[in-house]
C-alpha cells in the first residue's frame, strides 16, 4: 500500500474470512493498536451467524475523526483475507492503490462439497489478473508448523504489520500483552507466529 | 472476545455499543437487569453480569424479563431490560399496560433492531413502540452516545414516571468506538410505595391513568422540542438539510460534510416545531432514518414538506453509497458510483458445526422426509432447512413450532392424511415459549411428535445459559429444569416420552419411526451439549481409508463440515443408470470424533484415525 498518513486521512482495513477463523479478534487487535496510538477508531462486523462457518467481514477505520463505521465501497487500503475465496469475494472493496494480504489455505464449505457450487479455480490469480497487488502465502501451514492452527490470525497480523501507517512493534506489543494476560503459555508462541507472518509477507511480494 | 470495561477506570475505552450500554446502566446505579439473549442485544446482559453490584439475570423470555424489571422498578430500584426487536413483541403485553401505571425507580428498555436481517426472521422498526405506548425513544448514533443516552434515559424515566426506550440497531450494538466513561453513582432503592390505584390496573384505575398518560404526552413533546439530543449541525450548503437519527446520522455526515443536519436523538415524540424552524433555513429537507418512515410521517402530518422514502430504501441499512446517488439525483447533479469488481464466488451460508448434536436429528428427518411435514423453530437448528437435510417446512417465531405442528395436524388436507407431523424445537426456545404450545398439543390430543433438541445452551446467540443448563448468568450453579418431568407434567404420557443420546443415531431413528406411527402426542428429547460450550468434550477423530471408500457419498448427507470431497466422477451402471460419486476425506484436525459419519458408511471406510494409521 502506498502508505497514506493516518494523521490526515482515515485508514480503512477490511478483514475477511469465515466464522471461527479469528477474523474478529484480529480486527479487535488492530483497533486496539490504533487506539493506543491516539487515533479515533471505529470497528464493525458483518457476521450473520458468526461462529457457524458463514462469511465474516470486519471493518477497521482509524484516523483523526471517523464517522461512518463501514468502509465505503472501493475505499479499503488493505484487505486482510483469511481465506482465498473470501479475499476474492471482497477484493472489489480495495482502492486502486490498496493491497491484499491473503492466506491461501482453503476452507471449502459443505455447499461446495455437496457439488452445488464450484470453488474458484485460482482465486489469487484471478485477483492479480484484475490488477490487484496481492501478497499470498500459506498462513495455515505456518500456524500448523508452529503447532496451533488457531494462530492463523496472529500470523496474518504479522504479515500486515509492515504495511500499516504505524510501527509494526505497536501491533506486536498488543498481541503479546493480550496473551500474557490471558494465556501466558501462548505469549511467546504468538510472538513467533507474528514474526513468521511478517517474514512470509516480505517474501510473498505481490 | 469482549473487552470488559474495568469498573474503576474512568478513561477513554474502545467499546461496542452493547458494552457502552452495560457500562452506563452500571454507572446509573441500576440494581436489577434481566434479558433473554437475542442478536444483536445479547452482549448487554453478558457484560452486566460481570458487575457484582447488579442483579443481572437471564430470564425465560422477554416478557418475564420485562416483568422482573417492572417489579424492581415498582419496588423503588433503577431497573433495565434489553431485547432484540422481535423480543419486544413478546414483552409488549406487559409494556402496553405498564405505560399507564408508570414506574417507580427509573426503568429503561434497550431494544435492538436487526436492520438488514443479519440473523432474524423479520425486520421491524421498534420505534413504533414509542408511538404505540406513548413512551419516549432515544436513538444513539454511536457507542459514546449510547452510553450518554442510557444514563439520560434513567433520569427521564424518573422525571416522567414512565419506561424509556433506547432504540439500537446492529450498527450500534456491534460497532466499537471510543467512549469516555465515568464512575458508578449509588442509587439505593426508594422502597415500594403502596398505591393500588396506580399499580393495580383494573379498568377503573386504568381509565384514570389514561388521563395522566395524555398529559404526559404533552410534557414529553415539550421536552423533545427542548432536548439537547436534538441539535443542529450548521452547514454551508443550504440546498438540502437533513433530519437524521441513529447510525444514519453518521452516514449523512460522511456523505455530505457541508450540509446542515438536524440530528434527532430523542425521536419520539418528534419535535415538529424544531424541525419546522430548521426546514425554514434550507431549500429542501431529507429525512434519513432506517427502515420505517416514522419521523417522515410525523413531519408530513404536521404539514412539513420533506423527502424520505421516496428516494431512500424502505428496508436495510443506509450508507454513504446509498445516500449519495439518491440525494445527488434530487439536486440534479450527476453522480458516478465507484466502479468496483464483483467477482462471482459461491455463497457461503452458515452451517451447523462439526460434530453438532443436531446433525443426527436432521439426518434422521431427511431420511423420513417423504412421510412427514415438519414445523421448525428459531435457533441453530433452523439451519436444518438448508442443505443437505432440507428437513424443515416452517419457521415463524420463538416457540411457534409447537402450535403450528398442532395446527398442521388439525388442519390437514386429504393429501396429507398419511403424513406424520413433527415439531422441532431447542431447549432454550422450548422454555422461552414452547411449553405453552406443548400444553395445547397434549390437552387437545394432537397427533404430533415433538423433537426437543436439548444442547444445554442458547446455541445460536453464543451458548448462553438458561433454566435448563444448571447455571445462571454469572456462571454460578442454579436449579435445572428436568425436561422429561416437565414434558410429562404438561400432559404427555410417560411412555410417549424418550430421552436419547443423539449420537446413538440408530436409537433416535427407531424412536422417531415408532412415535410417528402412534397417533398420540409424543416427545423425543435429544441430549448432548452444544460443541461451542465448555461442557462439550471431543473424542479422538476419524479418518477415511481411501482404498475402502467407494465414493457413495452417504456420509456427506450427515452435513458435517469436516467431511470434504477429494474427487468426483460419474459412473454408468450396467443398467445404464448414471450415478454421481464423490470420494471423501475427513479433516481430522476439525473432527470431534462424534462417530456419526461412520454409521452411514456401508463399506466401513471410516475408522478411528489412530487405528487406520496403523493399518
Ligand atoms: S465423526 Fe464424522 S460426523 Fe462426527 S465430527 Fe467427525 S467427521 Fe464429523
Ligand atoms: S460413506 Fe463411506 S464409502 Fe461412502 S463416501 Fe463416505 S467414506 Fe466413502
Amino acid at each position: 500500500m502506498a502508505k497514506r498518513k493516518a494523521t490526515e486521512t482515515v485508514t480503512n482495513i477490511l478483514v475477511c474470512g469465515i466464522g471461527g477463523q479469528g477474523v474478529m479478534t484480529a480486527s479487535e487487535v488492530l483497533a486496539q493498536a490504533a487506539l493506543r496510538l491516539g487515533y479515533d477508531v471505529k470497528k464493525t462486523e458483518v457476521a450473520g451467524m458468526a461462529q457457524r462457518g458463514g462469511v465474516v467481514t470486519s471493518h477497521v477505520r482509524f484516523g483523526p475523526k471517523v464517522l461512518s463505521p463501514a468502509i465505503p465501497a472501493g475505499e479499503a487500503d488493505l484487505l486482510v483475507g483469511f481465506e482465498p475465496a473470501e479475499a476474492l469475494r471482497w477484493c472489489g472493496q480495495l482502492r486502486p492503490t490498496g493491497i491484499a494480504m491473503v492466506n491461501v489455505t482453503r476452507q471449502v464449505p459443505p455447499v461446495v462439497n455437496l457439488g452445488l457450487f464450484d470453488y474458484p479455480a485460482a482465486p489469487v490469480a484471478e485477483m492479480r489478473e484484475a490488477g490487484i497487488a496481492v501478497y499470498d502465502f500459506d498462513a495455515g501451514a505456518i500456524a500448523r508448523d508452529l503447532g496451533e492452527t488457531r494462530m492463523v490470525n496472529t500470523v496474518m497480523l504479522g504479515a500486515i504489520a509492515d504495511h500499516l501507517p504505524f510501527p509494526a512493534g505497536a501491533l506486536k506489543d498488543i498481541i503479546v500483552e493480550r496473551f500474557r494476560e490471558r494465556k501466558p503459555a501462548l505469549a511467546d508462541l504468538n510472538e513467533r507466529a507474528f514474526e513468521a507472518g511478517r517474514q512470509a509477507a516480505a517474501k510473498a511480494k505481490g | 472476545m469482549n473487552v470488559i470495561a474495568k469498573p474503576d477506570t474512568p478513561t477513554r475505552q474502545l467499546m461496542s455499543g452493547n458494552e457502552a450500554i452495560a457500562r452506563a446502566v452500571w454507572e446509573a446505579g441500576c440494581r436489577v437487569a434481566a434479558a433473554y439473549p437475542g442478536t444483536p442485544s445479547t452482549e448487554i446482559l453478558e457484560n452486566l453480569a460481570r458487575y457484582k453490584d447488579i442483579h443481572a439475570n437471564w430470564a425465560t423470555n422477554e416478557k418475564t424479563s420485562l416483568e422482573i424489571v417492572i417489579g424492581a422498578s415498582v419496588a423503588g430500584s433503577r431497573a433495565f431490560s434489553a431485547m432484540k426487536h422481535v423480543g419486544m413483541n413478546v414483552a409488549s403485553d406487559a409494556l402496553m399496560s405498564q405505560t399507564l401505571a408508570g414506574v417507580g425507580g427509573g426503568l429503561v428498555i434497550a431494544i435492538a433492531d436487526d436492520v438488514g436481517l443479519s440473523s432474524s426472521q423479520n425486520e421491524q422498526d421498534s420505534r413504533f413502540w414509542g408511538r404505540f405506548g406513548h413512551l419516549p425513544i432515544l436513538e444513539p448514533s454511536d457507542s459514546q452516545e449510547a452510553y450518554e443516552m442510557v444514563k439520560a434515559a434513567f433520569d427521564l424515566s424518573e422525571r416522567f414516571e414512565c419506561p424509556v426506550i433506547v432504540r439500537l440497531t446492529t450498527r450500534i450494538c456491534h460497532v466499537k468506538g471510543l467512549v469516555t466513561v465515568g464512575a458508578r453513582e449509588e442509587r439505593p432503592s426508594q422502597g415500594f410505595r403502596h398505591d393500588s390505584a396506580r399499580w393495580v390496573l383494573v379498568p377503573a384505575n386504568a381509565k384514570r391513568r389514561l388521563a395522566a398518560q395524555f398529559e404526559r404526552d404533552a410534557r414529553l413533546l415539550a421536552l423533545a422540542e427542548d432536548s439537547p439530543f436534538n441539535r443542529v449541525d450548521e452547514g454551508k450548503d443550504k440546498r438540502i438539510g437533513f433530519v437524521a437519527s441513529g447510525p444514519a446520522y453518521m452516514h449523512v455526515k460522511e456523505a455530505f460534510p457541508d450540509a446542515p443536519v438536524l440530528k434527532l436523538g430523542l425521536t419520539c415524540p418528534v419535535p415538529v416545531e424544531t424541525v419546522r424552524a430548521f426546514a425554514g433555513t434550507v431549500k429542501a429537507l431529507v429525512v434519513a432514518e432506517e427502515t420505517e418512515p416514522l419521523v417522515e410521517r410525523d413531519l408530513k402530518a404536521a404539514g412539513i414538506a420533506c423527502h424520505g422514502k421516496d428516494i431512500l430504501p424502505r428496508s436495510g441499512e443506509l450508507s454513504p453509497a446509498i445516500l449519495l446517488p439518491a440525494v445527488k439525483a434530487l439536486l440534479g447533479e450527476p453522480w458516478e458510483p465507484q466502479a468496483t469488481l464483483q467477482p462471482q464466488v459461491f455463497p457461503r451460508p452458515p452451517t451447523m458445526c462439526v460434530g453438532c448434536p443436531h446433525l443426527p436429528a436432521y439426518y434422521c428427518l431427511s431420511r423420513l422426509r417423504r412421510q412427514v411435514n415438519i414445523a421448525g423453530d428459531i435457533g441453530c437448528y433452523t439451519l436444518g432447512a438448508g442443505q443437505p437435510w432440507n428437513a424443515l417446512d416452517t419457521t415463524t417465531c420463538m416457540g411457534a413450532s409447537m402450535g403450528m405442528a398442532l395446527g398442521m395436524d388439525l388442519g390437514r388436507a386429504e393429501a396429507d392424511k398419511d403424513k406424520a407431523v413433527i415439531g422441532v424445537i431447542g431447549d432454550s426456545t422450548f422454555l422461552h415459549m414452547g411449553m405453552q404450545g406443548l400444553i395445547d398439543i397434549a390437552y387437545n390430543k394432537g397427533n404430533v411428535t415433538i423433537l426437543i433438541l436439548d444442547n444445554s445452551a442458547a446455541g445460536m446467540t453464543g451458548g448462553q445459559d438458561h433454566a435448563g443448563t444448571g447455571r445462571d448468568a454469572g456462571g454460578q450453579d442454579a436449579p435445572r429444569v428436568d425436561f422429561r418431568k416437565l414434558v410429562e407434567a404438561l400432559g404427555v404420557k410417560a411412555e410417549r416420552i424418550h430421552v436419547v443420546d443423539p449420537y446413538e443415531m440408530p436409537t433416535l431413528y427407531k424412536h422417531l419411526r415408532e412415535e410417528i406411527a402412534i397417533p398420540e402426542p409424543s416427545v423425543i428429547i435429544t441430549q448432548r451439549p452444544c460443541v461451542l460450550i465448555d461442557r462439550f468434550h471431543r473424542d479422538p477423530p476419524f479418518k477415511v481409508v481411501e482404498e475402502t471408500c467407494t465414493g457413495c457419498s452417504n456420509c456427506l448427507n450427515v452435513g458435517c463440515p469436516a467431511i470434504h470431497v477429494t474427487r468426483r466422477a460419474s459412473e454408468t451402471r450396467p443398467s445404464g443408470k448414471v450415478v454421481e460419486k464423490s470420494w471423501v476425506r475427513i479433516d481430522t484436525a476439525a473432527c470431534t470424533g462424534c462417530g456419526l459419519c461412520p454409521k452411514t458408511c456401508g463399506p466401513k471406510a471410516i475408522l478411528p484415525a489412530r487405528e487406520s494409521l496403523e493399518s
